[in-house]
Order: structure tokens, then sequence, then C-alpha cells
């Protein structure tokens, strides 16, 4: 998120869509009610289901599975159309002016230079014209036919509404009036606030759903703003911290990344990342690359990191590829190319497309290791238990150790919630029988193939045996250690830059924020963004004054939330050219000639003189992008893809399937099928009763929903013979699941391109272990290809079939 | 009265409050004394509170655990009782449907309790030692790596990369234990390694 959940209170307008906050986020959903009671803030809920988000809103629009993007270059042009934009903020704060290379274009919905052979773009031409300055040519008239305002004009055109209710099965006045309604936030004293989850990032153009809603909240100049911003409602208690944390393929602590074999030594490394302005008096924040990443290889190797070593460069994994995504992986383990696989509280026989295929990956491992509180079923995934798991048990090779781990109530330590606090927490209970922390786990796993590598020799064990592991008790690090290592400190005493004399920060203690954080090796940060969390003065996630004086929802005393304690990033956008607030009802921060003071911590240095340094700090360009230049994989714009999977052909491109540049391997593209065989589409969706895979475990959750379900419209239940609460099957071209059928009026058939679309809704929630009845989840049956820039599943919106089944079964 | 009342103390003094009460204005204070004295305590006020975070979604609710026992102490604590936490400034005290049963996921029967081990080809769990299960992980893990570790790529460049053995990290863990994680798992060149946000 870039603002909190306590700061949608301060909102005009919410949009839930791609989410559904009601029932996956209740108690968030909460601020949501605040703003409308005290407010009188309305509520748009855009969903293929009337879902409970739904049933609380203003208004709402049906959409179809999948066609997202459509439907917001629909309401971009809409606002272009009728002038609903906050011009002051478009024009200085976006890079709408900039010019475009001259051979960048868009045609049958792509653009320039794809390379069909190698799915993907050669992206040259997606890039602005630099001057002889080295800054990119700015066109205030916003008039030259290459400035981003016209390609932007240029390439929303197609979206009428129209052409978005044809696509999407929105009826057009409903749409209009949802133009309508979000336009009124172009006022500079009126926001909206955009609330998403997994129903837009589980896409194979899951990344450029939201770019596109970004762009709509950037031209109303919504973003920085209270009650505004792009509002990510993350799914795991702590699945923003694992990905700050950097444990994804691509990534290091802070959203740094790992190296790629291109870059041979630390020097190359780094020259491709000194992010110089692209604009006059920008701030470039990432300018500091280096001291993140050289206080970070002082973290991880210690003394061992030095000058010479390139800090120790050499010992970190290089990726040849871009990334060893999950996906990748369990298709190498299909194809016998892995030996051994961890997993670390995640259920991913449950969590991942094509169950099928993991079954069959995990039967090729020697090992697997499983880490859980509870039983998974991917720790049994060799089990037979009838249609539930029909494995044949005795052909599969697997050894499998299953270890026992705390939970949250026996563990200590800090989660991030989706407003990057983090927030401590305390034990306060006993593990059950031999139950360990993944700490102490991870610890012991180290200690023991260091030794073997001590005893033995081996392959490159440098980085193994140089890991700084500096902790009094190195079997069980605690998680103050731990926390404060992710904060940093000074290895040497910090001097002054501009007067040596001054001393900042003594030798070993803990540095107050990454301002101080150096290239030279003085200091060491495991995660530079964290810096502020674990200072001198204590344990600021620990902190838990909830006084809020401004009435703002910012509770800079609770908790700690990265960057630097700041509540919503951008801040210095709400704000005018001159440092006023665009409502001075609305204060974070504002310019009092001197300096930005607020309730909140500015995302701008404190002296920057407005009109010098634009807010969006972390660009080159100081300002935020309608033009993503060759950020992301599919395009500069986000323009419509069908998914891979689709009841109706892409009217921009009647032979693109899916995204182009979407990675498919070779048999899941053979496992992928056509609306003549299957017309229906699915979609899935979590539960109010449930969360993923766990609660199953619980009675209370399993007495609340106890039994697998699929959710189909009255008119699909008449035409295919299916009672209320009768059994079915529904069945993908890559398996099968028994449900009971839920005929609701909460689905509707949707009419595109003239024809009827249905849809069948699939809930997550059950699998062949803990206290509920056995069931399936939607992983049975989804297709096998994700997100072309992150490689998200597209568990969102494929294809199936479905039929009444006999009762008997099962 | 002392009004800088603690919680807990609150709590303790509510109950006998309460029945005293009601017995002066029915006309029994002699009672009053006796009366307080044989009033059950509120049970969560014998209780220890321990704050902390919902584990589900990144609402992340604060909540207070009442357990018997006091772990900080050095006592074994067994968890009571899980209510939200009235002073955290985004759920105020409330829970939704799945966090107020939280304790149930705690105290579940299929959590884990005992190291196992499922033999390739067996139908069946055995119980190991945890001493057994380190042996035979790191043995597998030096193994693998010893096998099939690329050193260095064609050009000569020392890549330490290992795609044969791969890990997927929880997001219910602590960014601590996420750190802990970060370091063995690329010590040993693991580039497969993925959280749920992939999904």
């Amino acid at each position: 998120m870039t603002n909190s959940w306590t700061d949608i209170k301060n909102t005009d307008l919410v949009v839930i869509m791609g989410g559904n906050a009601a029932e996956a986020h209740p108690c968030g959903f909460k601020w949501v009610t605040e703003a409308k009671h005290h407010r009188g803030a309305k509520l748009i809920v855009v969903d293929p289901r009337f879902n409970r988000s739904a049933s609380v809103s203003d208004y709402y629009a049906p959409i179809r599975p999948g066609s997202d993007i459509a439907f917001l270059m629909g309401v971009i042009r809409w606002c272009i159309e009728n002038d609903k934009v906050q011009w002051d903020y478009v024009r200085n704060y976006t890079n709408v002016g900039y010019l475009v290379r001259e051979d960048f274009g868009w045609q049958d919905g792509m653009f320039t230079g794809y390379d069909e052979e190698k799915r993907s773009y050669d992206q040259t031409s997606w890039e602005y014209e630099l001057g002889e300055d080295g800054y990119v040519i700015n066109d205030e008239t916003l008039t030259h036919p290459r400035c981003v305002w016209q390609l932007l004009k240029k390439h929303v055109d197609v979206y009428t509404p129209e052409f978005v209710e044809n696509l999407c099965g929105t009826p057009k006045d409903r749409f209009l009036k949802i133009c309508e309604m979000i336009g009124e936030t172009a006022s500079p004293t009126k926001t909206m606030t955009s609330m998403y989850a997994l129903g837009w990032t589980q896409h194979s153009k899951g990344a450029q759903n939201i770019r596109g809603m970004a762009m709509l909240q950037l031209l109303l100049g919504n973003i920085g703003v209270p009650g505004g911003g792009m509002n990510a409602l993350r799914g795991h208690s702590n699945i923003q911290g694992l990905t700050d944390v950097g444990l994804m393929s691509n990534l290091i602590p802070g959203y740094l990344n790992m190296p790629r074999e291109t870059e041979p030594d630390f020097a190359t490394y780094m020259s491709t990342r000194a992010n110089k302005p692209l604009r006059p008096n920008q701030m470039s924040y990432w300018q500091n690359y280096g001291k993140f990443m050289v206080s970070f290889m002082k973290a991880l190797w210690g003394d061992k990191a030095t000058a010479e070593n390139g800090w120790g460069y050499d010992w970190l994994p290089k990726l040849d590829i871009a990334q060893y995504d999950a996906m990748r992986m369990f298709n190498m383990m299909k194809n016998g190319e892995v030996n051994i696989y961890f997993c670390q509280g995640f259920n991913p026989l449950l969590s991942f497309p094509n169950r099928g295929k993991m079954t069959e990956a995990f039967s090729k491992l020697k090992l697997l290791v499983v880490m859980d509180p509870l039983a998974t079923e991917t720790a049994a995934f060799w089990e037979n238990h009838g249609i539930y798991n029909d494995v044949d048990t005795a052909s599969i090779q697997t050894e499998v150790l299953e270890l026992p781990t705390t939970c949250f109530a026996e563990d200590e330590g800090a989660t991030v919630n989706s407003g990057r606090w983090l927030q401590w927490h305390w034990a306060g209970a006993t593990p059950p029988g031999q139950a360990k922390t993944d700490v102490w786990i991870m610890a012991q796993i180290y200690h023991r193939i260091k030794a073997l590598y001590e005893t033995e020799g081996g392959k490159s064990p440098e980085p193994i045996l140089n890991l700084s592991w500096d902790y009094a008790d190195p079997e069980e690090p605690t998680a103050a250690e731990l926390a404060k290592e992710l904060n940093g400190r000074a290895l040497t005493t910090l001097y002054d830059a501009t007067d040596p004399t001054k001393v900042v920060l003594e030798a070993g203690k803990q540095v107050s924020g990454f301002g101080q954080l150096r290239d030279d090796g003085s200091t060491a940060s495991a995660c530079w963004i964290y810096a502020g969390c674990f200072t001198e003065d204590g344990n600021a996630m620990a902190r838990r004054d909830n006084s809020d004086p401004s009435g703002m929802g910012v509770h800079l005393n609770w908790s700690f939330a990265w960057p630097a304690n700041r509540r919503v990033l951008y801040n210095r956008a709400s704000c005018d050219l001159d440092g006023k607030p665009w409502d001075p009802s609305r204060v974070l921060i504002e310019w009092n000639g001197e300096k930005w003071v607020g309730p909140d911590i500015p995302d701008i240095a404190v002296t920057a003189k407005p009109r010098e340094v634009g807010p969006f700090i972390m660009n080159p360009e100081g300002t935020s992008r309608f033009f993503s230049r060759r950020l992301m994989r599919d395009g500069p714009f986000p323009t419509h893809m069908e998914p891979f999977e689709s009841p109706v052909a892409n009217p921009l491109n009647p032979n693109m399937r899916g995204n182009p540049v979407a990675r498919v391997f070779p048999d899941d593209l053979a496992n992928m099928a056509t609306s003549d065989e299957f017309p229906l589409v699915a979609t899935s969706y979590r539960l109010t009763e449930h969360f993923h895979y766990w609660t199953k475990h619980n009675y209370v959750n399993a007495v609340n929903q106890p039994e697998f379900f699929v959710e189909i419209s009255e008119e699909l239940a008449a035409e295919k013979g299916i009672v209320k609460g009768g059994r079915v099957r529904v069945w993908s071209k890559r398996g099968q699941v028994w449900a009971k059928a839920v005929v609701t009026k909460r689905i509707r058939p949707l009419i595109c391109d003239g024809k009827p679309v249905h849809v069948v809704g699939i809930p997550i929630h059950w699998g062949f272990k803990g206290a509920a009845r056995k069931g399936f989840g939607p992983n049975t049956l989804g297709p096998f290809v994700g997100d072309a820039n992150i490689e998200t599943p597209e568990f969102k919106a494929y294809l199936v079939n479905i039929e009444p089944a006999s009762e008997g079964m099962a | 009265m002392n009004i800088d009342l603690s919680r807990r103390s609150f709590l303790r003094l509510s109950g006998a409050g309460v029945a005293a009460t009601s017995l002066t204005a029915m006309g029994f204070s002699e009672a009053e004394a006796a009366e307080a004295a044989h009033v059950r305590d509120f049970k969560l006020a014998t209780m220890t509170e321990t704050r902390n975070i919902c584990t589900y979604c990144s609402v992340a609710c604060g909540i207070i655990m009442y357990s018997k026992g006091d772990l900080a102490a050095g006592e074994k604590a067994e968890l009571i009782h899980i209510e939200g936490d009235a002073d955290h400034p985004t759920n105020k005290g409330t829970l939704c449907p799945k966090g107020a049963a939280l304790k149930d996921y705690v105290k579940a029967e299929t959590r884990l309790t005992h190291p196992r081990i499922r033999r390739p080809g067996s139908d069946r769990f055995e119980e190991i030692t945890w001493d057994e299960a380190f042996d035979k992980i790191a043995r597998a893990v030096k193994d693998d790596r010893d096998a099939n570790l690329i050193e260095k790529n064609a050009e000569g460049v020392q890549v330490n990369r290992l795609t044969t053995t791969g890990f997927l990290a929880a997001s219910a863990t602590t960014n601590e234990t996420a750190w802990a994680t970060w370091k063995v798992v690329r010590s040993l060149g693991l580039v497969g390694f993925d959280n749920q946000a992939r999904v």
C-alpha cells in the first residue's frame, strides 16, 4: 500500500476492483465504513461476482474476468474526453510532457519490437528522447505528437464505452456512471483510493492491471495524497516483509537485485545502477544504491567483505536468466532437474496451478523437506486419498522430512502489514511437542552443512564459511539480534562528510536511518529500507503509542513504517508546486517557508525547496510515469490482452493468445483449452470464514464453511440441469473436481461480443488434511502460466466445463 | 480509589465490585467483605497477557493472547484465549471470523509435534529425532551442492549457482526468520528461492 489501512478513512471514493476487502480483509474494510459514515464517501465495486463488498457498495458493475485493462483504459479515455484531469498535478508531477523516441509505436495490440520466436520485445524504442544536456526533452505545451500525453490519448482512443461494454460485459450505463463518479475526484480536494488484491495480480498481465489503475490515479491527482493511493491488500501476515527482505529468486533485501552472470564483478554490477537524474535538480534516490549494497554485503559477510574483494561479490549466486521463480522450479522438477526442495510454511501442492503437474514434480524429487506448524497436503502428497489425492503411493520414491515448527503465538519478531508497518509481537505459548522455531531449524541446517565443508572440503566453500553469524547463541539467534542486523550499525566511527571533526555515529552504534549508510565499508545494514526500525533508542517496531494528534490516521508512534517511518508514500505530491496542501482540510505535510513540516514524515528532503525537486524522488525523472519506458516486459502502456484461455478473441488482434510475452512451457501450452471445448470462465476467490488452507484445520471455521463448493448463476444451472446443493463435476483441460453447487443471483451471465459468457466461481480453501471435509482447490484446474513480469499464476481467468454428477461419488 | 488502574487489576476488581455494589443496594453492606472473598475472579485476570499480531491476512490486527503460565518468566504457558487488542489503531479490538477462531489454529489437532520421515515407497510417516533429520538434510544438500553447484560459467565468471535444490519460504514468519533464512539459503548458492508473494 502507498497509504495505510487507517488512512482510508480520509477518502471520498473507494474503488474495490481486483479484490474483495469486505470478505478477505474484514477488519481493514472497517476504514471504508468509517469513510462512508463520517465523510460521506462512496464505494464502487467492480467484480465478476456481486460479492459482500458489492453488497455494501453504493454502486456495482459486473466485469468479465481478465478484462480489467480495457475497463481502466476506458475510464482514462472518458476522463480525458470530459476533462476530468487534475491538471496542475498531471503537468508538474508526471511525465506527460516528455518526448518519446520516434520509432516507438503501437498497432494491432502490440508495441514496436516484438519477436515472436523469443516471445519478447526489443524495447529499444520504448524510451524518452534525450536532449544534448542528457536530460529528457519536455514539451510543456503537451502538443508535440510524440509527447507522452499525446501518445496516451492515442493509446486509449480505442477503449470507447461501447468497446468496454462489448469486451468486459459491463453494461454501458453502469460503466458511464462509474466514470462520472471517478471523474469527480479529479478535483484537488477530492480523493479516491484503489483497494485491490489477487483479483488483479493473478493474471498473465497482472502487473499491467495495476499500472492501469495507477495511471488513472495519477490523472486524477490521487497518488501521495491522504485517502488516495494504490493500496495492495496483501495476502499473508508477512508477505510484505518476506518480499522486503528479498526472499525471491531475483531479490536482495531492500529491493536490490541479485546479480546476473553478465555482471562479472562489483564494478560492472554498479555501472548500470548510477541512476543519473533525467531532469535537473532531481533527487533520484537510487543514486545511493551503492551505499545500500555495500552495507548489505557487510551485513552478510562481516569482516570478510573488503574493498579489495568487491565486498564479497564473488560469493553471491549469479543468475543466468531473469529468475528461477517457483513455477520454473516446479517445471524443472517435473523434468527431473531438481533433487531437493524445502517448503517452509508453504503448501505448494494446493497453491500452484495444474495440481497433476505438481504431484508429478514432487514425485521426481529425491528429498522434500517440509517445515510447518500444520500437517500440509504438500508433506503428504504421496498419500492416497481417493479422488482427493489419487496417487500410487508405492511408486513414489521421494523421501519426505516433515519438521514441526512454531507458529505466531510461540515466537517473537516483526511482521509487516499492507501499509508497511513493522509490528513486533511476543511469544505467549509453549510450542507443542518438539516444535521448534524456523530460526533454530535454519541455524542447525547451516551449522551441519558448514561442519561438513570444514571436515570434508568441497565445492566453493567460501560463501558458507564466510557467512557472518555473529550471535550470542549461534544455535538460535534471537529476534532482537536479527532485527538489529536488518537495521544496521556503524562498523567504524562515522564522521560528517563536510566537517570531519564532527562525529555522526560512534563505532558499534545502530544507525538511526538509511541516510547514515555508506559505500566504503564503514556501515552494515541487511535491509536498508528497514533502517530506523531498531536504533540506539530501542526497538521502534514495538512502540505502542496509538495517539493520532492530527486525526488523520497517521499514528507515527505506533510501530515503525518503512521507509523512515513514513506513512504515506510520495506525500510531497499532496501539496501543490509551492508546497501548499491541495486540500487544506487534509494535511499530511506542508512547506512552512523553511522546511517541510506536518503530521507525516515528508517524502522529500526536509529542506528541499518547492518548485525545485519533484515529488517522485525514487525516479530519475522526479515525476511519475504514464509511459513506463522499458520497465515492464509487456509494454510501456497497458494494452488489452485476453487470458490464455478465453471465451472471446482479442478484438485488437484476433491472432494474439494471452499475453504475447508471458513465458509458457511447451507442454503447458499443449494443455491449454479453447472455448469450443470449455465454454465457461472460471475464477477463484476466498471466503470470509477461511484463510487459505490453514483454517480448515480449525473446527470453528470448518463448521462455518464445511464443504467445497462452486458458485454458478441460475441461468447456467438451468442450462446444465444443475440443482441448488446438487453435486457437480467441474473439469478443465488439466484436471477435474467434484463439488456442491451453490446456485446464486450473485453471478450473472455477461454478454460479451454478442454472446453470453458464464462464470464459475471456485473458492480456494479445501484439501485432504485438517478438520473440514475433504475437498479440492481451484489449483487442480488452473493453467500453468504466470504474469509476464513476475510470474504470478493466472488463477483468475481460465476455461472449464461443468455437469451434474451423481451423489454417490466418493 | 486509585484511578490509575491497570487493565488487569481492573478486571480483577470488577468481578468483586459488581457483586458488592448490588448487595449494598439491597441493604446487605455488612456482607460485602465476606461476599467479595468468595466471588470468583474473572478467569482471564489470572492469565498472562501477551500482545501479538494476527497471523492470517495483512490487515495485521492486534491481538491479546491469554495464557496460563508466564513464558517470559520461564514457565510453561498454555494458550487459553485470544481477543482483539482494543488499543490497536487498525482493528481497535475487532476480529473477523478467522481471527476470532485463531486459538483453534494454535491448538489444532493437526499441529505437528515431532519430526517425521516418509521413506521412499512407504505409505506412512515414522518419527525420527531432530538429529537424524538434520544429518540427513546436511548430507543430502552437501552432496547435491558438491555434485551440481555451477562454480564458474563458460566465460570463467564465478557464478556459485545451485539450481538442483530449491527453497520456498513462508510469508507468516517474521522478518527476522526471513533474514536468517535468506543468509543460509543464499550462502548455499540457491537461486530457486521464493515466497508466497509469487502466488
